[in-house]
């Protein structure tokens, strides 16, 4: 029978030959994420095996991985509360990829997972966290799921009772124009779409625009999926792919490239042609009311962020810095980058992105989730606007309901941020080499995932 | 195709009615996520709207009242807070469609979720809500229910996803197996 990737990778996990859209599996899982809300998982987790006389222990310590990233360093003293008893839980258990608040160790979950090699192509993920989908990038079928159901896959090591999805195939031809990024890719698309367009399906990413895609840019596809209503955002395996986990990750075990077959099934084919493409603006107050940007341009802003798991690589504070170099952001605009992990951090500092983006009057903010999610660092006043580079914008999402927020990409971002108004790049910016990636790490600390 | 069912399963009141894409965020917001306890949540819902939340908080709705609401609902974030801060006032939610996560955190906690296309319903309207269809008393019309994914019936039946992972973990550490 002919599979899509998803198709295949759930057959795999759930030992059976092959599985078609619509029936229910178990998948054994290859790798749990959680963030902070393990504070939440650990509560339901102990509650599954209150009174049945049976210890509490997670089904595999090695595949489970905690991140802090939503509100790091402790924003109050409940936070750090759960973050103290998710260390405990995290030693009681023996959990091995557990990423605590330190320069050598942190950064947002969807990015710590790509840059450590835990996750492969064919790979199984579940995330406490909707946008676990970034995965997708890397080949793999990951998914968001809630803080109980990720109890259950502590307790049994298989995600229970999953429909098997259906896929639409996303096919990009031609070349994006410059400083047009993936980011405006993912926006058209989720504009196209809207918001539940793809609802408990898959998206999988095909064409020339694809192949010739960064890892960087392809975790900016996935990541951002699930505002189209995606279970899933998957990039087939590629060259690439190879490259990113063994550069990159220095992951050394096996890899299985696993790909859709010619005839698989496909409800639905949304083509693109990224050549045509221009910037795209997600205006408030849902991600899928997009629009290009000669139609917002102008608009006054008054904070601007670049960051989030689905902005805040090395390539992205790159491109502002480009357009920031030599020049000052506009008076009455606060900007603030939060870089997606210590190791681009200290990567964009010897590049001399940071101190581009410091002397134009950037504010460099420790790697994490931010202000993306209205907790911490960086609220909006009554009736202020926020561009930003995040992914959501929902009402009251950067923790003020009587404040707006826009998307878009680093690059207008960047060239807003100088103008105080929603501005496109300028034109003649010699770029920072965007060729640039990280060399391969020193250490050994990838495991084996299979 | 099961029989129309004669007798209603919940007889309710429709007490708010909201629109299309109500977020996860606007449900229940991210700066109360530090609070992850479900006999906790409660008072944080739909924080960012003080009239609601008030009339929430203050209990002016009864037990089992039912909020209505357009496609997507509860779409954005996985957080399960935004199911456990409605479970907590034992609302049943009838909207358009739902998001996937949310759906699915409701189901696990045991929330009701009632997936009816093409409801049609103002606040004060009588609901029976049946097996396969929702009957507005009030405008004498019938709207037909979608049914929750085939997938899920078990924990629905288990009466909920922890009820369910624990008769499996008995069963896995149960002698015979």
């Amino acid at each position: 029978m002919p599979m899509t990737v998803a198709e295949k990778i759930l057959a795999r996990a759930s030992g059976r030959p092959a599985v078609s859209a619509g029936e229910v599996v178990e998948p054994r899982v290859d790798l749990a994420m959680s963030h902070e809300n393990a504070a939440l998982v650990i509560n339901q987790f102990r509650e599954i095996y209150a009174e049945t006389g049976i210890e509490a222990r997670v089904w595999d310590p090695s595949r489970i991985a905690i991140i802090f990233d939503h509100r790091v360093p402790a924003e109050s003293a409940k936070t750090a509360t759960n973050q103290k008893r998710i260390r405990e839980f995290v030693a009681l258990q023996g959990i091995t990829k557990f990423h605590d608040i330190r320069a050598d160790q942190g950064g947002i979950c969807h990015q710590i997972l790509p840059e450590n090699g835990y996750v492969v192509p064919g790979a199984v993920v579940v995330g406490t966290d909707s946008h676990t989908t970034t995965h997708g990038a890397m080949g793999a079928f990951a998914f968001g799921i809630g803080a109980t159901e990720m109890a259950s896959v502590w307790a049994l090591g298989a995600a229970l009772n999953i429909e098997v999805p259906e896929t639409i195939k996303v096919v990009v031809s031609g070349v994006l124009p410059e400083f047009v990024s993936p980011k405006d890719l993912i926006l058209h698309l989720i504009g196209r779409l809207s918001a539940e367009g793809a609802n408990y399906k898959v998206l999988e990413f095909h064409g020339d625009a694809i192949r010739n895609m960064p890892m960087s840019g392809r975790l900016v596809l996935s990541n951002m999926a699930v505002e189209a209503g995606a279970t899933a955002g998957i990039v087939p395996a590629d060259s690439e792919t190879v490259r990113y986990l063994r550069e990159v990750a220095g992951y050394k075990g096996e890899l299985d490239l696993v790909q859709p077959d010619r005839d698989a099934r496909y409800v639905q084919t949304v083509e693109v042609d990224a050549s045509q493409l221009t910037y795209q603006i997600a205006c408030p107050h849902t991600v899928d009311n997009v629009k290009t940007i000669d139609r917002v341009e102008g608009t006054k802003v008054d904070q601007i962020v670049i960051g989030s798991c689905t902005n805040g690589r090395a390539d992205d504070l790159a491109v502002a810095a480009s357009i920031l170099r030599g020049r000052k952001i506009a008076d009455g605009v606060r900007m603030l980058v939060f870089p997606a992990s210590w190791r681009i951090y200290r990567e964009s500092m010897k590049r001399g992105v940071i101190d581009d983006l410091i002397n134009a009057g950037a504010i460099i903010m420790n790697p994490g989730c931010g202000c993306c999610l209205g907790v911490h660092q960086g609220a909006l006043g009554d009736g202020e606007t926020a561009l930003s580079t995040t992914n959501r914008n929902f009402l009251g999402r950067m923790g003020n309901a009587k404040a707006q927020v826009y998307l878009c990409s680093p690059a207008v971002a960047a060239a807003s941020a100088l103008t105080g108004r929603i501005s496109r790049p300028p034109k003649g910016v010699s770029k920072h080499d965007a060729t640039f990636q990280f060399p391969a790490p020193e250490n050994d600390a990838c495991v084996e995932a299979g | 195709m099961t029989q129309p069912s004669s007798s209603p399963l919940l007889k309710t009141t429709l007490v708010w009615k909201l629109d299309d894409d109500v977020s996860t965020d606007v449900i229940y917001p991210g700066r109360y996520m530090a609070t992850v306890l479900p006999s906790e949540t409660p008072q944080y819902a739909f924080a960012d709207l003080p009239e609601l939340n008030k009339k929430l908080a203050t209990g002016e709705f009864p037990r089992g009242s039912a909020f209505v609401a357009g496609k997507n609902f509860g779409c954005g974030s996985s957080r399960e807070q935004a199911a456990s801060t409605l479970k907590g006032y034992e609302l049943a939610i009838v909207a358009r469609g739902f998001a996937r996560i949310f759906l699915q955190n409701a189901i696990n906690l045991g929330l009701r979720t009632i997936v009816c296309p093409q409801i049609e319903a103002s606040v004060g309207d009588a609901l029976e809500i049946y097996e396969e269809r929702v009957v507005n008393t009030t405008t004498g019309k019938t709207f037909p229910i979608e049914p929750l994914p085939k997938s899920r019936q078990a924990i629905i039946d288990a009466g909920g996803l922890i009820a369910y992972t624990r008769s499996r973990v008995v069963a896995e550490n149960s002698p015979e197996s």
